[in-house]
């Protein structure tokens, strides 16, 4: 092996994988891709909801790409107790002004991010959201206050069309 | 198998070797002795394998998006086509998958008929690939019913409704293939089970026919037994790996001008249109690989005879390694048989063109002669040649034809000191 020098039947070898390789992955790839979300469930990724009925210190439930959205129009305490949380005390510190653009209505992916269960309405130490399922309790704005779950509650992309419809998506 | 044995080099290797012998397995695979004669019609075993491995593969992918309800069983397959990532190429694939791998299952049943391949030792071999190939056929016709199109729908009313042609229990038959009395969604859904499982009994069947294969080894262009290893042989990596990519490549050419430019021609406009019980086709034809054997059923005035006709002509092929008496393997020994060989590839051709006629007038009697010729060669033609035929003289190695220069008789005399070479 002291002769270095590149051989024509080595390049012809490394071309030759090269371009298998080029076309394996040109063929692999839509067999895989065709397990990511289609064109028709892509269509259904933003949805509009009516909130005119919701009475303050209500919350409704609306599903938005197969998850449960909560949509809470809070009541001035609840806003006040948000807004006096120390951000010292939180285990994922965020502001309520930065969790709920208007104040009045917090819009909520209704997913525990510990493993995905749906927290229970006004149940939990704190008076917001408690998830049966491994024990997490989240305050008024959703954020997590006790329990194994590593984050707040998601806020998802939304925005209010009229006074009283939101898009979420 | 080959004989020897075989010990891998490395301790983890040895130990284990010892408790599966997988190592054993792929070396025997590599160092297979092939006849070094064979040519690119040999390749179509390889092109084969990897129709049937495509096959599973878009299959398990349309799975995942087929509904198989009569009610949404159409829909969900223009939502492949539309909706699903890639949808349209993979179903495209899968469609054109089974045209391809007839086309070559074809070319690799009359590579056999040509060069003997069916003879002794190999009979087991032949008789697992005809099963093979009924099962093709029983995965394609089922595989067709899934999409829930016109053409679907009464294919599979025509195909089942051929039971009815048993005497007394037929009508009882077809009632519990439907699972109720006219094709409906029980019959979808148990046709779409039976179409999953086919190509995994088939896989198991390559196993075997390939197993098979293995204990005799290849048959070659001369037809004749060669000692292995030896100078009539190459291991079958390299050699035959090279050989056969190749010809895969080439084939992958043809499979992809389909898929990509013409998706549609081997298929029936009709099929696009939602099954509707109601209506039947005006011009109902089976996909182009069953064409022949359509021409064979409608060529019989007689309902049960045409299927008996139908199913022996598939059948018959089974009893061929006894039918052909000739001891030559291949054509090219065999001056009378090759004639008679071009003669039965042009009467399956033009049986499966007036398949896709309408059975009247001049089509009807040409069906009917290509349908007794089509017999009349296995029943009557092959048995006698082999006794009549003067055939021409077999060379005693694939080397020997070179090394001494001929095939003529004083060097078949000289055999002793080209075999002991």
């Amino acid at each position: 092996m002291s002769e270095k020098k590149t051989k024509r039947r080595d390049f012809l070898f490394t071309a030759t994988y090269a371009v298998g390789a080029v076309g394996l992955g040109a063929t692999v790839w839509p067999m895989i891709d065709q397990m990511n979300p289609d064109a028709s469930v892509k269509a259904l990724a933003s949805t509009e909801v009516d909130i005119s009925s919701v009475n303050p210190g209500n919350t409704i439930t609306v599903l938005w790409r197969g998850k449960p959205v909560f949509i809470r129009r809070r009541t001035l305490e609840e806003i006040a107790e948000a807004k006096s949380v120390k951000l010292e005390n939180l285990k994922h510190p965020e502001k309520d002004e930065d969790r709920a653009k208007n104040p009045e209505w917090l819009v909520m992916l209704g997913v525990c991010t510990h493993l995905g269960c749906v927290p229970l309405d006004q149940k939990g130490d704190y008076n917001g959201w408690f998830c049966p399922c491994h024990g997490s309790h989240y305050d008024i704005s959703g954020r997590i206050r006790k329990g194994p779950a590593p984050t707040n509650m998601e806020i998802p992309k939304y925005e209010f069309v009229d006074a009283n419809t939101i898009k979420i998506g | 198998m080959s004989e020897h044995e075989y010990t891998p080099k490395s301790k983890v290797g040895k130990w284990f070797n010892d408790r599966l012998p997988l190592l054993t397995l792929a070396n025997h695979l590599t160092d297979y002795p092939t006849p070094k004669n064979l040519n690119y019609w040999w390749t179509f075993g390889g092109i084969l394998t990897f129709c049937l491995i495509t096959q599973i593969v878009t299959g398990l992918v349309l799975a995942m998006h087929y509904i198989a309800h009569a009610d949404l069983a159409f829909g969900s397959v223009e939502h492949i086509m539309r909706d699903v990532n890639y949808g349209w190429l993979i179903r495209y694939i899968h469609a054109n998958g089974a045209s391809m791998f007839f086309l070559a299952v074809y070319i690799h049943i009359f590579r056999s008929l040509f060069y003997g391949s069916y003879k002794s030792p190999r009979e087991i071999i032949w008789i697992i690939g005809i099963i093979i190939y009924l099962l093709m056929m029983a995965a394609a016709f089922l595989g067709y019913v899934l999409p829930w199109g016109q053409m679907s729908f009464w294919g599979a009313t025509v195909i089942t409704n051929l039971f009815s042609a048993i005497p007394l229990v037929g009508e009882g038959i077809v009632t519990w293939l439907w699972g109720g009395y006219s094709v409906d969604n029980p019959t979808l859904t148990r046709f779409f089970t039976l179409h999953y499982l086919i190509p995994f009994l088939i896989l198991g069947l390559v196993v075997l026919h390939i197993w098979a294969l293995h204990v005799p080894g290849n048959n070659n262009p001369i037809g004749i037994d060669i000692q292995k290893p030896s100078k009539d042989t190459v291991p079958f990596h390299p050699y035959i790996v090279i050989k056969d990519g190749f010809a895969l490549l080439m084939f992958m050419i043809v499979f992809a001008f389909f898929v990509f430019y013409t998706p549609n021609i081997l298929g029936h406009a009709d099929n696009y249109i939602e099954a509707n019980p109601l209506v039947t086709p005006a011009h109902i034809v089976p996909e182009w690989y069953l064409l022949p054997f359509y021409a064979i059923l409608r060529s019989v005035p007689d309902k049960l005879l045409g299927v008996i006709a139908m199913l022996s002509a598939i059948l018959i092929l089974a009893a061929l390694p006894w039918l052909d008496t000739s001891k030559i393997r291949s054509a090219v020994f065999r001056p009378l048989y090759k004639q008679f060989y071009w003669i039965l590839v042009a009467d399956v051709l033009i049986l499966g063109y007036v398949g896709a006629m309408p059975a009247e007038g001049l089509y009807l009697l040409i069906a009917r002669v290509a349908t007794a010729y089509y017999f009349l060669h296995f029943l009557v033609i092959l048995p006698v040649l082999g006794f009549k035929e003067r055939t021409i003289p077999v060379p005693l190695s694939i080397t020997e034809p070179i090394l001494a220069g001929s095939t003529n008789l004083a060097t078949a005399k000289n055999k002793d000191s080209i075999i002991n070479q």
